[in-house]
This record gives C-alpha cells, structure tokens and sequence, in this order.
C-alpha cells in the first residue's frame, strides 16, 4: 500500500512539472505570436509591388513605397558585414586557435563587455569617430556603428563553434605535413563553417533591426541615395519615424515596413541555410 | 642493417611532469616496430616525439632523435612530418572532404591542384591501402560516411599519399572489429616493403603478429627491446616476462 502511495505520488509530482514547463514553453512563444499576428495584419494592406519599388509619398498622398529603405537597409547591413565579419571571424579564430595568453583573456573580456554596451552608445561613438571629422551624417557612419554591433556575436560564435570541432583533425591536418594556418584555414574552420554563418546571420540580423545607432549616423533620407558618403535611408528609422507620426496613413506604412525588416531578414536567413548547406548527407 | 630512427637519451616532459625517462633505442629501415606496455606507460608519447607531434599539446624533450642521421630538433616540423607520416588511433578523416580529397588533402594543401596528377596518386594509395575496391564508385561521397575500418584505412591511404619514409601507428587497429583489425595487420605486413612502421599496441599478440622487433616500456622507462621472436619466447627481464604472460598490465 506504501509503495502505491509514493507511485501515485511520485506520478503526480512528475505531471504538475510536466505541465509547468509546457506553460512556460507556451508563455515564451506567446509574445512572438503576438508579433506576427499584428505585423502580418497591420501590415498587409500596404504590402504591394510598389512598397518595394516606389519612393516615400508626401503626407497626405497616398501610396508610395519604401524602395530607399530597404535598398538603405541592405547597404547598411552590407557595410557592416564587410567590417563586423572579417574582424569577428578572425578574432574568433585567434582566440581559439592561436592564443592560450593573457592577451587572449583580455580579448574575450573585452568582448563580452562590447555585447553588453547599449548600441545607442556605439551609435554616439560612431558618431564622434566618423561624423565629426567627415562634417556630415552618411551611410558609412552608420554602418561602422552596425559593424561594432556585430563584432561581439559573431567572434564568441565563431571561438565556441571552432572549439567544438574535434583536436584530432587537427593532429590530423598537421600530421600530414600542413602548415598550422592552412591546417586551420582548410580544415578547422571548414569544419567548423556552418555554426559560424550561423553566428554571422545572427549578427547581420540583430544589425539589421538596430534603429538606435542610425539616428545620429546614417540618420535617413526621403531620397533615393547610394552614396555611402550621404545620409542613407533604413526600414528601422522609417519605422521610427512613421510610427510616431499623426498621420493614420504613415502609422500603417510603418507596419508594412516592419513587416518587410521581417521578411527581409527571413530570406538572409533562407539564402544563408542554402549557402551553407553540405554537400554531404549527415547519417 | 640500416637505421632509419636512432634515439639517444630521450627525456619526454609534460610541464614538469617527466613522462619518459633516459630511452634509448634504434628503429632499423623496412621493419616494422611494436612499442608495448601498460596504460600511462608512455608509448604513445614516445612515437609522438619522432614526428614532433608531442611538442603540439605543449611537450618538451630532451635528449636527441636522429633521422637519417640527421637531428629533428633542427628539422622544421612541417617538413619533418611529411617524412614520417601518422596514423592516429580514433580514425579521423575530415568530414567535410570526400574520399578524393581525404586522400588528397596533404598533396592538395601543400599546393598539388592539378587534378590530373592527383588522380593515379589517389588511386595507387587506396589500392596499397586495401580499400580502392570497396570506394572505386564513390570517390565523391563524404570521408566520414563509410564505416569505421574503411575511415582507418582511409587515414592510411591518406598518410601514403604524401610518400612518407616512416609511418607511425598509434594503436591504429584498437577501435576497430576483428576483421577491420586482421586488414590493417596484413596492410602493415605489405606496408613495411617500402616504409619503416612504428605501431603502438596493447595487444600482445598484434606485437606478435605484425612486428620484427619490440619495445617494452613501462613506467616511462624503455625495459627490454629487442627481436619479436626472442621477446615473446625468452624475454630477458622478469618485467616483461611478467607483462607478456598477462600478469600485470
């Protein structure tokens, strides 16, 4: 009789957890629910053709697109990538391949405390470093500021993805006579090359949703523009700025582009998973 | 007989920490060598001194090692181990190349492009490994996809293709099956027409089988080293006596 009782005690102790954390899985996946329901909804009526092609309308016309945006967007992002990945990938390597010093803690410390800093912060840096000096906002102080962003991330993906792939291949690659950085460059981080694009894509993503670094650098345009010495338009301040705007039309525009950013990022991350895909099938 | 190997007053050091203590030995060319002993003894460290591999994980020696003649110490490692290749126990061949490649990767990554020589090179090592006919149709399919013997004999094909002059072996049949194990024996036997082999094994009767001389260390020490034959029938030390009748170990 004892021994039922702590059955059916230890049966129901095992189902409230169960159910606890089933709650807690739902709770999480709630406000991303919200997110999508709202954006798609808000924003699919102004979601046509021409919002990719057409430039911003005045007040008061409707209709009109946000071409510049996100054409600004991706140069943004592309400014950034040039500057975030090669450093991030790189120091990534250092940190795990080639440093066992001080110099290494120090990096990783000072890494972890570049992720913790407001990107408002890097934005103001950004902008005494580059805007200052070049006397006016420009596409390439804000994509020096989403660069510095993406440091942080994609260097501690890239040391912890490259510590995972195993020290025999090491020993192998050096075994046969390669030198250590073809050894590395050729075997380890091939290995260990679709956890970094993992780290990549999150960072170029995070980069990609940053409003607060652009508004002193990039700062926006109402024109069309692909000089990355001049004010450059993004989705991100668009959504700033339509969304805190009176007029009903620009609060609805300002959905639509919040739905674009999403899409935007959904097909990097789809063109990212394609890329990166192996030519071997994984049994 | 001719020495390809000869090592003088080898100290093998971890930190501090000495794991080899005054080994002495000479590896004659075209014969094959078995280094055996218990765990921790200090085998696999000592065949990971003769292709520099020891000083990777932090390792220091003292004493010399000659090749040819000729001191490692002054030798630049990289060029050191295209001399005296290594196959490792766990097989580990790279998993995002195919079998082509594997087999090609130290040719490829010292600069060997040309599909056109790499191909015969390929072709004659996997056959001198044993597996061509079992991978003749899929060249192309992943290294890391064929089972567990196969990656072995992969990873000796793999170390053949850059014409070494020694190969090391440590414990290279251990995680394998009987039958993988017995293919990897008459690999070596063929193999030692052209190289010098050193294999680290725990199995005695491996030693026995495959190796014209052999090594027993133990405790970081070199106790008894001599022909294969004389080693298992009348060692000289009561050690080895000991170990080889499975008294301890």
């Amino acid at each position: 009789m004892n021994s039922k009782y702590f059955y059916y005690k230890r049966k129901l102790t095992s189902s409230i957890m169960m159910l606890l954390t089933f709650v807690a899985a739902l709770a999480a996946i709630i406000p991303l629910v919200f997110i999508f329901y709202y954006t798609i909804s808000k924003g699919v009526t102004y979601l046509n053709l021409d919002f990719f092609i057409a430039m911003p309308k005045p007040v008061g016309e409707p209709g009109g697109g946000m071409a510049n945006a996100i054409v600004g967007t991706l140069i943004l992002i592309g400014i950034g990538g040039a500057i975030g990945i090669p450093v991030g990938v790189m120091t990534g390597t250092y940190l795990s391949e080639f440093g066992n010093n001080k110099f290494v803690f120090l990096v990783r410390f000072l890494t972890d405390v570049l992720s913790g800093i407001p990107s408002i912060v890097v934005g103001v840096v950004a902008y005494t470093m580059v805007v200052l000096p070049m006397k006016h906002f420009s596409a390439l102080a804000g994509g020096i500021a989403l660069g510095i962003l993406m440091i942080p991330t994609i260097t501690r993906t890239t040391e912890e993805m490259i510590k995972l792939v195993p020290h025999s291949l090491r020993e192998a690659g050096l075994a046969l006579g390669i030198p250590k950085w073809k050894t590395t460059l050729a075997i380890i981080l091939r290995t260990a090359w679709k956890g970094i694009a993992t780290g990549v894509l999150l960072g170029l993503s995070r980069a990609a949703g940053e409003t607060a670094p652009l508004l002193f650098t990039a700062l926006g345009n109402r024109f069309w523009s692909t000089n990355i010495g001049q004010p450059i338009a993004s989705l991100t301040v668009y959504i700033y700025d339509y969304a805190k705007s009176p007029f009903e039309d620009w609060n609805q525009q300002a959905w639509t582009a919040a739905l674009v950013l999403i899409l935007l990022i959904s097909v990097l991350s789809l063109v990212f998973r394609i890329i990166t895909r192996s030519k071997y099938k994984t049994n | 007989m001719e020495i390809k190997l000869s090592v003088k007053n080898l100290d093998a050091y971890y930190g501090k920490n000495k794991v080899l203590n005054n080994i002495s030995l000479n590896i004659p060319k075209n014969k094959v060598v078995a280094i055996i002993g218990p765990s921790g003894c200090g085998k696999s460290t000592f065949i990971r001194t003769l292709n520099r591999m020891h000083e990777v994980v932090g390792g220091t020696i003292k004493g010399e090692i000659l090749l040819d003649g000729e001191d490692l110490a002054k030798t630049d490692p990289v060029l050191l181990r295209k001399r005296i290749g290594m196959v490792f126990q766990k097989p580990n061949p790279f998993p995002t190349m195919s079998i082509f490649n594997n087999v090609a990767a130290g040719l490829r990554l010292n600069g060997v492009r040309n599909k056109k020589k790499l191909t015969p090179i390929v072709e004659k090592c996997l056959k001198q490994a044993a597996l061509w006919d079992e991978v003749k149709n899929n060249l192309d399919d992943s290294g890391a996809n064929i089972s567990g013997g196969q990656q072995q004999r992969l990873c000796i094909a793999r170390t053949l293709a850059v014409d070494p002059e020694v190969i090391l072996m440590d414990e290279p049949a251990s995680a394998l099956d009987p039958i993988s194990t017995t293919k990897i024996e008459d690999l070596i036997f063929e193999l030692k027409k052209d190289y010098t082999i050193v294999i680290v094994t725990h199995n005695m009767q491996q030693a026995a089988r495959v190796s014209d001389y052999t090594a027993f260390f133990y405790m970081g020490e070199l106790i008894e080293f001599s022909d294969t034959k004389k080693m298992f029938t009348s060692p000289e030390k009561q050690q080895t006596e000991d170990y080889i009748r499975g008294r301890f170990g």
